[in-house]
């Protein structure tokens, strides 16, 4: 036997932890075809039997109110799973049978877990399962999904299901008169014309009509707008009538109608409630001091402040590895092979690119592992409910702290994870605002270009210049997120209505799976990717290479100096052996050497692709002050923005200068009479607003689902930045700062 | 007394009267259970007393004010 079993509940009904109970560590995850809701399959397995399992999106209702809700009915319509598994919390029975009961109109055949028992029972709640599954007419089975209590049982009623070929009717259920008159007269229609009935039961199509459900009107109209607007015009007249008698809307009716039937059965003896059901259980007791006037906050920012010192300090150690390891193989590769166009494509296009991949994967899984322990363990949504009145203002969602805050909300984060942070937002539009405007925070990598240019520029004034980009970074990302939200990301505050879930302590299976698939997901997806664009941005940086006429001008330059050298300086030089003490003459010697490499490796960069556009773009660029030596280092910035650095390096004939150590860099730039404290700051805000790097633009675009958006990141990051950097130093020369 | 839910004091209980709310908004309400004749009571409010936490049906359910401004509530004092 062999069938499909779709999961499915409400958020926090323990439908997670029974997936991983039932599937292990053998499942799969992808995506929804053509959304970025997440789909998990996985393989069960019994002596019997095999099942394949999928765990749709958790979600309250049947209605087409968000994606999560369109992509199981969808699923559940499409693929037509033999059975789907209804995981209904024990503890909040009534609220969780709401999604059971739209089930049972659609007719699916169900089997329902009656999970988390033991929380209920604490609470002082006897559910009579038999009783209960009597009266809606499918299996029950009570479950502890965090034990894998009653899974067993489970799979075996769900199997029994399959293998009897069981026929579901759907349920009918009365939603008052008004309704009840008005939709045996649409069925009727709806029969006569098979409007949507080859995928939907009659009944349901008309139950979803006088939903008002966008989804169902928007099919029927395609298939038969005359027939359409008729049902519309009949939805319309019973909403008339409900509005002028009782106050009521249809929609409202039919829930209100929905939770009286679970009412009723209820109370044919099903639970038995010791306590007041609004009683306070030590969840609530916690609350009072967690999310508690002052101490709440106080708490939210020690633990957000905890979550990243963990994230960046213990990720360190990992990526110092991974670096390790990396610098290792460059080394060796570089040792075997001979100098040329195929050592460099290996060692800076491919190493290089494979390691900047990697590079990131520790901070991922720390990141995934903090927010996933948050999200699990209930507090996620209480940092939402605390801080949602102020990212309200700026049309986000208090759920997007916690993306803003891992992009470099506190100076040093990075935009990679903080893009895929967003994926704990449910709202759509605020959820794309956060993931556009997460990367204008200081991630770690441009922290060493504020530092080059403080020190060149405004070395007393360090920690305050610090403060203040930090700040900057906080005001532009949110105000630029008020901007996409009142133009291009417009549309109405999606409805904050959530549930605080009691605080639990999560279970370490589930967060290392859950860490494990994301660090994977990213490894597969945004790898490839990424390892593509690190290669284009080798080669831009590469050629055209230099003709070999002007080589041989820098190597006859070297000769020449060798020449002029006393024989035995040149010779000791040459032959004495690496790391030994030289004479001051020779020294001297190596040096000037060193420095035409340096002049070499500078008319190189600026003769190829990236020097040239560097170069084309100087007379627009000279509006903010920046010379094409800064341009051809913003353009290696695209690839990580600590590249800045190394290539200023370059372009300033010092070699490539390590974004550690930028003391000889920061020397050059404050003697060289092109720059001022004015292009210094209209550089440091130029870096904290232009384009997000490619690692970052790759993951925008897989996490908003579409390439537009990354290139929207793109566009507009470099054109906001380059009108501030513009501003900048238009206004501060007029005013006549920044000159010495 | 029937009063808006926003002008509820913290710990005061009541019943749900009317959710006159259409569409997304109302449609999400009532699928948290937040339907008439249902018992509520006033958990608490964020620390700029905006949202509101409620208590419903034994869970813990968050809305903002503005939202709630759609919910009228039965009250005894």
């Amino acid at each position: 036997m062999h069938a499909t079993v779709a999961l499915a509940g409400n958020p926090n009904s323990g439908k997670t932890t029974l997936f991983n109970e039932l599937t292990g560590a053998r499942q799969h995850v992808g995506n929804y075809p053509g959304v970025t809701v997440e789909k998990k399959e996985g393989i069960y397995s019994s002596n019997d039997f095999q099942l394949h399992i999928v765990d749709l999106p958790g979600t309250y209702s049947l209605t087409a109110y968000s994606l999560e809700e369109v992509v199981a009915r969808e699923f559940l319509v499409n693929q037509r799973p033999q059975v789907v598994i209804n995981i209904v919390d024990a503890s909040n029975l009534d609220r969780n049978l709401y999604l059971a009961v739209q089930f049972l109109e659609m007719g699916v055949p169900v089997c329902i877990a009656l999970n988390m028992i033991d929380v209920a029972k604490k609470r002082g709640i006897e559910i009579n399962a038999r009783k209960l599954s009597a009266l809606l007419g499918v299996p029950v089975v009570p479950t502890i999904a965090r034990t894998g209590q009653g899974k067993k049982e489970l799979m075996d009623s769900a199997a029994k299901i399959v293998q009897e070929n069981t026929k579901f009717v759907p349920l009918k259920i009365s939603y008052g008169d008004d309704i009840d008159s008005a939709m045996i007269e649409m069925e009727k229609e709806i029969e006569a014309h098979h409007l949507l009935t080859d995928t939907y039961p009659v009944r349901w199509v008309a139950l979803k009509y006088m939903e008002n459900d966008e989804q169902i009107l928007e099919k029927g109209r395609q298939q038969n707008p005359e027939l359409s607007a008729r049902l519309q015009e009949m939805v319309k007249k019973v909403s008339h009538h409900l509005q002028d008698t009782l106050d009521t809307y249809p929609e409202a009716m039919i829930a209100d109608q929905r939770y009286g039937y679970i009412n009723s059965i209820l109370k044919q003896g099903v639970i038995y409630q010791k306590y007041d059901l609004n009683r306070l259980y030590s969840s609530d007791r916690i609350d009072k001091v967690l999310t508690n006037r002052f101490l709440g906050p106080l708490i939210m920012l020690a633990i957000l402040a905890g979550l990243y010192q963990v994230v960046f300090t213990y990720s360190e150690v990992p990526v110092g590895w991974l670096e390790g390891i990396f610098g290792w193989i460059s080394a060796g590769v570089s040792a075997i092979l001979p100098d040329g166009l195929l050592k460099s494509l290996i060692v800076s296009g491919i190493i290089d690119g494979v390691g900047g991949v990697l590079g990131f994967v520790p901070l991922i899984m720390f990141m995934f592992f903090g927010i996933a322990f948050l999200e699990d363990s209930g507090y996620l949504a209480r940092v939402a409910f605390m801080l949602d009145r102020v990212f309200r203002i700026f049309g986000l969602h208090g759920s997007s702290v916690m993306a803003f805050i891992v992009s470099g909300g506190i100076a040093g984060g990075c935009a990679v994870p903080g893009v895929m942070a967003t994926r704990t937002l449910k709202s759509p539009r605020e959820r794309l605002a956060t993931l556009l405007t997460v990367p204008f925070m200081n991630c770690g990598a441009k922290l060493p270009v504020f530092a080059l240019l403080i020190a060149a520029f405004f070395a007393k004034y360090e920690a305050v210049i610090m403060f203040i980009i930090t700040l900057g970074a906080w005001a532009g990302a949110l105000l630029v997120a008020k901007l996409l939200r009142v133009t291009v990301i417009k549309g109405a505050a999606t409805p904050f209505v959530m549930e605080l879930p009691p605080y639990r302590m999560p279970t370490f299976k589930g967060l290392a799976i859950h860490t494990w698939e994301r660090t994977w997901q990213y490894i597969k997806k945004a790898g490839t990717t990424i390892l593509g664009f690190s290669v284009i941005l080798w080669a831009m940086m590469t050629f055209p290479a230099l003709p070999d006429s002007k080589v041989a001008e820098f190597e006859a330059q070297r000769q020449a100096l060798l020449n002029s050298a006393p024989a035995a300086i040149a010779g000791e030089l040459q032959n004495s052996p690496q790391g030994s003490e030289l004479s001051p003459q020779a020294l001297s010697l190596k040096e000037q050497l060193k420095r035409s490499h340096y002049r070499q490796a500078e008319t190189a960069l600026r003769y190829s692709v990236a020097g040239r556009i560097g170069t084309a773009l100087e007379s627009v660029s000279r509006w903010a002050g920046f010379d094409w030596r800064t341009n051809i280092a913003l353009v290696g910035g695209f690839a990580a923005k600590e590249v800045v650095v190394s290539t200023l390096g370059t372009a300033y004939s010092l070699g490539e200068v390590d974004p550690a150590e930028t003391g000889a860099l920061s020397e050059a730039l404050a003697k060289d009479p092109g720059w001022s404290p004015l292009a210094a700051l209209g550089l440091i805000v130029f870096t904290m607003f232009y384009s997000p790097c490619f690692v970052s633009v790759v993951c925008i675009s897989r996490e908003s689902g579409s390439w537009k958006w990354g290139a929207f990141a793109i566009a507009f990051n470099t054109l906001l930045a380059f009108g501030l950097a513009v501003l900048i130093y238009q206004v501060g020369s007029a005013l006549g700062l920044g000159v010495y | 007394m029937r009063i808006n839910l926003r002008k509820m004091r913290d710990n005061q209980a009541g019943l749900i009267a009317a959710v006159k709310v259409a569409g997304d908004l109302g449609r999400r309400i009532r699928d948290m259970g937040i339907v008439p004749g249902t018992e509520i009571k006033i958990q608490g409010r964020a620390p700029l007393y905006d949202p509101v936490a409620l208590r419903v049906r034994g869970a813990t359910i968050t809305l903002r004010n503005n939202e709630a401004d759609y919910i009228e509530v039965e009250v005894n004092d």
